[in-house]
């Protein structure tokens, strides 16, 4: 079946199918509900049937330690002390944002391994992922995984093959606490106030909700209790964006030195066509007589044949 | 009489010089694939994407190190003379085929100069930044700013590159005489006279040993 809800399309610079109009969906993590239980993890991981290689433990909570090909969504943990002197510990689920302006997207060179749907979700065609890590390098929030086995990009697909069918993600539907929660943007968005009207109430003045203007806001969106500083829940960005140097790299400056490189050979062939090749008559060189006999007559110039004198 | 031909190139340094061409050409292909989506295409040259993705660094890798090869043989005739800069001043003319004005020039011509430290640089630059970039190997030695960077730079230094052979491929459909020199290795006389004539003198100095060689300025 052809997909009829691609609102963009990696490397695509017409307009993909995009006829079906859909709302947009979010993923709501509150993370003031966090239990850090981890069976988020474990539904993506049986969902998606990915089974990742047991680690190490290094001393923290996170476990595996990083997000990986086989690791789509990762609870991160984070302790902190606040100024009152009192630990915090802030539990943040970390995964793909599903941004609405995506850096991966932007960067990627392959036609149509990086889709954007109508209803927000980003999703990666590994049949069309080259492998070349592009994705990385745009995405600001440093999510895609390239798998050491087959080596193309992984992430999170916000269960994409379940939204399409009306099912809510598998990380979603497993939450004890229900601090995972999924519906259209707007409903979310509405959802979220409540709860910063609730959490304000008690006490939380920073409380709010995280969807970063820079990337366009996202289809994964957080509560946070400290809304101020995201940064503390384990280095999510503050105020996300593409980075200058991938919108230098992949903005405007391709296409224009294409158009450079075009007009250079046109250039060229018009020089020719105006100008002329630079021939050498071969009779410009007079013929030399035998060096011998040129040596014994040192007023002959013989290769001078303008008789300029040279200094 | 004397109407022997001078040999430009040696045998060895044509070899290099056109292993350095088509590995060029190869590693360009493929970079462009990669460049613009426009050109994507390219890819099925090599294979498709992943093919195009796992050969290009190592292709690219061969080029630099032939491309050194032809450095070592080559840097020292490349070094700027004082009339290079008469040269560079009245270029306006020897792109008009006028030759009223202009000096004599060595083996190489200063735009022949300028264009092999634009190459000697855009290969550093290119060989630095695709290590950096080159996910399968290196890349989780280097932080996320550096890999951005090293993207940039890459793109830049190859369009640079690319340009620049653009410009030296067709000096040598221009001047005539210059591609053979490359293929066969011989010119003629009266092209060394016209265009390298100082290297002229140079070369054939052994024939006419009282003949001074006055490289002007």
């Amino acid at each position: 079946m052809a997909s009829q809800d691609i609102i963009a399309r990696s490397a695509t610079t017409t307009v993909s199918p995009s006829v079906r109009n859909q709302e947009e969906v979010a993923k709501l993590i509150d993370t003031t509900k966090c239990i850090g239980c981890k069976a988020c993890q474990v539904a993506c991981s049986e969902w998606n049937e990915l089974r990742d290689d047991v680690g190490h433990n290094l001393g923290t909570y996170d476990n595996p330690q990083d997000l990986s090909a086989e690791t789509w969504t990762l609870m991160r943990f984070t302790e902190h002390e606040t100024d009152a002197g009192n630990l915090e510990w802030l539990i943040r689920k970390d995964g793909c944002m599903h941004c609405a302006e995506p850096g991966c997207l932007a960067a990627c060179p392959s036609p149509g391994a990086i889709i954007k749907h109508a209803n927000g979700i980003v999703d990666f065609d590994q049949d069309h992922c080259i492998g070349c890590g592009y994705c990385i390098t745009g995405c600001p929030f440093d999510i895609p995984r390239i798998s050491q086995k087959d080596h193309k990009a992984y992430k999170c697909t916000l269960c994409s093959d379940r939204v399409a069918v009306g099912l809510e993600p598998a990380c979603v539907k497993t939450c004890p606490t229900g601090a995972i929660v999924f519906g259209t943007k707007d409903d979310m968005k509405e959802h979220a106030a409540e709860r910063i009207v609730d959490l304000k109430s008690r006490g939380f003045a920073n409380v709010g909700l995280y969807d970063p203007e820079g990337v366009g806001g996202t289809h994964v969106m957080y509560v946070l209790h400290h809304a101020d500083t995201p940064v503390l829940y384990a280095g999510l960005p503050n105020s996300p964006t593409i980075s200058p140097l991938v919108e230098l790299w992949k903005g405007v400056s391709k296409p224009l030195g294409l158009l450079a490189m075009g007009l250079a050979v046109l250039a060229g062939f018009f020089h020719y066509v105006r100008i002329g090749p630079q021939l050498v008559e071969e009779d410009e060189l007079p013929i030399l007589k035998d060096p011998a006999v040129h040596e014994v007559d040192p007023a002959v110039h013989t290769f001078d044949p303008r008789g300029e004198d040279r200094p | 009489m004397i109407r022997r031909q001078i040999l430009r190139y040696t045998p060895n340094q044509r070899t290099n010089h056109w292993l350095v061409a088509i590995f060029f050409l190869m590693a360009a292909l493929s970079g462009l694939a990669l460049f613009h989506p426009a050109l994507f295409w390219l890819s099925n040259l090599f294979g498709g994407g992943p093919w195009t993705r796992i050969l290009h660094p190592f292709m690219g890798v061969v080029m630099f190190v032939l491309f050194l090869g032809l450095v070592i043989q080559f840097f020292r005739a490349n070094f700027f003379i004082s009339n290079d800069r008469l040269w560079l001043r009245r270029v306006g003319r020897v792109i008009q085929n006028e030759e009223e004005g202009v000096p004599p020039i060595g083996k190489y011509n200063p735009g022949q100069k300028l264009l092999f430290w634009t190459l000697l640089l855009c290969m550093l630059v290119l060989l630095f930044s695709g290590l950096v970039i080159w996910r399968a190997y290196f890349s989780e030695y280097f932080g996320i700013t550096a890999i951005r960077w090293a993207m940039l730079l890459h793109a830049l230094a190859g369009f640079v590159l690319v340009l620049s052979i653009i410009v030296h491929i067709y000096a040598g459909i221009w001047i005539k005489g210059s591609v053979s020199a490359m293929v066969h290795g011989w010119v003629s006389r009266a092209w060394a006279r016209k265009h390298h004539e100082l290297w002229y003198r140079e070369v054939t100095r052994d024939e006419h040993p009282e003949r001074p060689i006055s490289k002007k300025g």
